[in-house]
């Protein structure tokens, strides 16, 4: 059980770190399962860590980037004064679009942090071996493709991470022809995750799963809740749920972990 | 001609000789006159046009853009000069390269022509060079060479492959024979240029007067012979017209740039020197709202006398970051960006290239109306709207695939972001699931409808 950044501040502690859940999660329950597995890493390497719970909102990003940035303002100046009350100073997240926004959006907001996502930490961890993984773990030599999320690569640079991690997990890491900086988006980025697509030939979510499909990976690991469900649907769309899993690098860890 | 001669023999009992060089030397005041003022008409046409275009991109907001100049300085060499982006599809790399470099490096040439064209002289840079000046002018033939090749290539390429990003329907009519046009036209130049070294070649192997000896230049070497049946006449006949036709031509082409897609050869390096140093992630703030929002949630730090902005994101191109302009007109519509864009591919009406033609479109059609009417006159028209519709704004992820393809650092999705603002602030216009987003947000903390309380379920 995570413990809430109230809780400890009760009893007058403050965390090594605050691992920032995220709307998607905290409330989607496919996004629910990333948000346990990862809290389970932190418990079993016994990180000093907390949550905000309930007090954790929306960071704003969807409402910025459609256009509202009144809402978006509203949001952050709420979760600024959260943070800077308990005296934040690191963040973990496994949301790319949460990570994007409190690293470099809130700071001109009077919000400094330093912000983390999950897959650098994880590798860190990896690194320093207080994660240990499975000589013979469910991974092992499967075939696994990893998806660039947007927020994640394009938008800061992080690319190794994620890949040094799937390494770790002795698997056959296959790439798209589109990946890296040339990543496809899954479609989700934009606020486009809560309206339907503009009119067109085809879905984003799908031409991007087709594409993963090709690959022939039993496994499509993701590193962003969004693209988790937009390429879950793909798969589903494409009738593959049975013989491809999409997995989040959190999850997959957690599964191989001793 | 013998009736001058024998009427200056008779006036004025001057020598043949004197006669003959004088009138050479009238013919060369002419040409040296013309020459002139060809290049001053040439010089003052495209300053004129310079300078609408500066004052479009200053109809923008200001931005200060200068910090870090260290920074700037190394994306100006590495992105501009160094074309890194380029370098992500090697092959058109290299060969847009050549024609690059071949640009550059043969006005080194060009300067001598004009100095030669003012001076009246002959390859002014022949005789101080010497040795040097042959290796420079064969090398400048290689890369002439090489520039014919890769037009050629690339005139292939947009025609008969049709590669799917040059037929895509942004570029029909103009910008589509534009690009044509701009690939003929350095083919004939280079074609022009070699021409003019071949018959210079012909001519110094006969000896003749005014065509001092510049060592062999190997690829118009090979051409030259092709003209042994001319006579010494249509020889020097040939090399002039060579020579007026390659320095017109370049000075048409130069006053063609402001009008072209063509022009990113100029702008593509303050582009890159001005372009944006944080995370492509990050979202330019606006400080006016943030002030806006604090009063609201705070009133006591609200001043008696706070104004509240004036409008909300970009309607039109005057509230448009002047960075963001000068992209549009740094655009060369090579369309990376489209080819990229994972609303485009999937067949939505949103292509980035087209952003950055239609945000040029509207400040060619202010600048029209600027000439008109002494000063801007409002139009009825907006860059939102009028070019760039509600449908193409909703396509976009803001994923960056645009921004990271693009060459010559334009960001298609700033003007994208800006214009959204202004859609949801000014005319509260959002698909009713984004306002249902805001208002769970807004009410919910998220962007679902679920209650705050439950936030923390997962950890039951």
């Amino acid at each position: 059980m995570a413990r809430s950044m109230a809780e400890l501040a009760m009893r007058g502690e403050t965390p090594e770190i605050l691992f920032w859940v995220g709307c998607s999660g905290s409330f989607d329950q496919r996004a629910q399962k990333i948000t346990k597995a990862f809290a389970t890493i932190l418990d079993k390497v016994g990180i000093d860590y907390a949550i905000l719970g309930k007090e954790e909102a929306c960071t704003g990003d969807p409402a910025r980037r459609a256009g509202n940035e009144f809402l978006f303002q509203m949001m952050a100046h709420q979760n600024i004064q959260v943070l800077n009350g308990y005296g934040i100073k690191k963040i973990v997240t496994a949301c790319p679009h949460c990570f994007n926004i409190l690293k470099n959006e809130y700071p001109e907001l009077g919000g400094n942090y330093e912000v983390i996502h999950h897959t650098v930490l994880l590798q860190q961890l990896i690194d320093e071996g207080k994660i240990r993984l499975n000589e013979s773990g469910s991974f092992k030599g499967k075939k696994i493709v990893y998806h660039d999320s947007c927020y994640l690569g394009r938008a800061n640079d992080v690319y190794e991470a994620p890949r040094k991690v799937l390494e770790a997990l002795d698997s056959e890491l296959v790439e798209m022809k589109r990946c890296r900086s040339k990543g496809l988006c899954c479609g989700a980025g934009g606020a486009q995750m809560f309206k339907e697509d503009e009119p067109g030939d085809k879905r984003i979510n799908i031409e991007r799963t087709d594409e993963a499909l090709t690959t022939g990976a039993s496994v499509i690991a993701s590193a962003c809740p969004f693209c988790n469900t937009m390429i879950t649907d793909g798969v589903k769309n494409r009738e593959k749920e049975s013989e491809v899993g999409v997995l989040d690098i959190a999850e997959m860890v957690a599964m191989s972990m001793v | 001609m013998t009736q001058v001669r024998k009427g200056a023999g008779l006036f004025f009992k001057l020598p043949k000789t004197i006669t003959l060089a004088l009138k050479h030397g009238v013919m060369q005041y002419v040409q040296q006159l013309i020459f002139l003022a060809l290049s001053a008409t040439a010089v003052w046409l495209f300053a004129g046009k310079v300078k609408e275009i500066r004052r479009n991109i200053l109809l923008g907001k200001k931005e200060a853009l200068n910090d870090q100049p260290g920074k700037r300085w190394r994306n100006l060499l590495l992105l501009a000069f160094g074309q890194k982006k380029m370098f992500r599809n090697p092959l058109v790399a290299v060969l847009h390269f050549v024609v690059y470099a071949g640009f550059i490096i043969i006005n080194i040439e060009v300067l001598e022509i004009v100095l030669d064209g003012l001076l009246g002289t002959h390859r002014l840079f022949a005789a101080p060079l010497g040795m040097l000046y042959t290796w420079l002018i064969n090398a400048f033939e290689w890369l002439a060479v090489g520039v014919v090749i890769a037009c050629a290539v690339f005139l292939v390429r947009r025609n008969i492959l049709k590669l799917k990003r040059f037929i895509n329907k942004d570029l029909n009519g103009w910008p589509r024979s534009d690009a044509n046009y701009i690939l003929l036209t350095e083919i004939a130049l280079m074609s022009l240029f070699l021409t003019m070294n071949a018959a210079d070649q012909a001519l110094q192997s006969r000896g003749s007067e005014h065509y001092t000896a510049t060592g062999g230049f190997y690829f118009s070497g090979l051409l030259s012979p092709l003209f042994a049946g001319f006579s010494d006449t249509s020889l020097v006949a040939l090399e002039r017209t060579c020579w007026w036709l390659h320095i017109t031509g370049i000075y048409a082409f130069l006053n063609y740039l402001p009008y072209s897609k063509h022009l990113h050869i100029i702008l593509a390096f303050p582009n890159a020197y001005f372009a944006r140093l944080e995370p492509a992630g990050r979202m330019k703030n606006m400080p006016e709202v943030q002030k806006e929002v604090l009063y609201a949630m705070q009133p006591e730090t609200a001043p008696a006398d706070a104004v509240p902005p004036a409008h909300f994101g970009a309607k039109d191109v005057f509230e448009l970051s002047w960075k963001s302009l000068m992209d549009a007109y740094s655009c060369t519509e090579c369309g990376r960006c489209t080819a990229a864009c994972p609303a485009n591919i999937t067949g939505k009406k949103l292509s980035p290239r087209k952003i950055m033609m239609a945000t040029r479109d509207r400040m060619e059609d202010i600048g029209r109306n600027i000439k008109a009417n002494g000063s801007f006159t409002a139009d009825s028209k907006t860059l939102l709207h009028d070019y760039i519709t509600v449908e193409e704004l909703r396509a976009c992820t803001t994923c960056n695939a645009c921004v990271t393809e693009c060459p010559v650092s334009i960001s298609p999705l700033e003007i994208i972001l800006e214009l959204r603002r202004s859609l949801i602030m000014e005319e509260s216009n959002a698909p009713q699931e984004w306002n249902s987003t805001f208002s769970n947000i807004e009410n919910n903390f998220a962007p679902w409808k679920f209650s705050p309380d439950e936030r923390d379920a997962w950890n039951r």
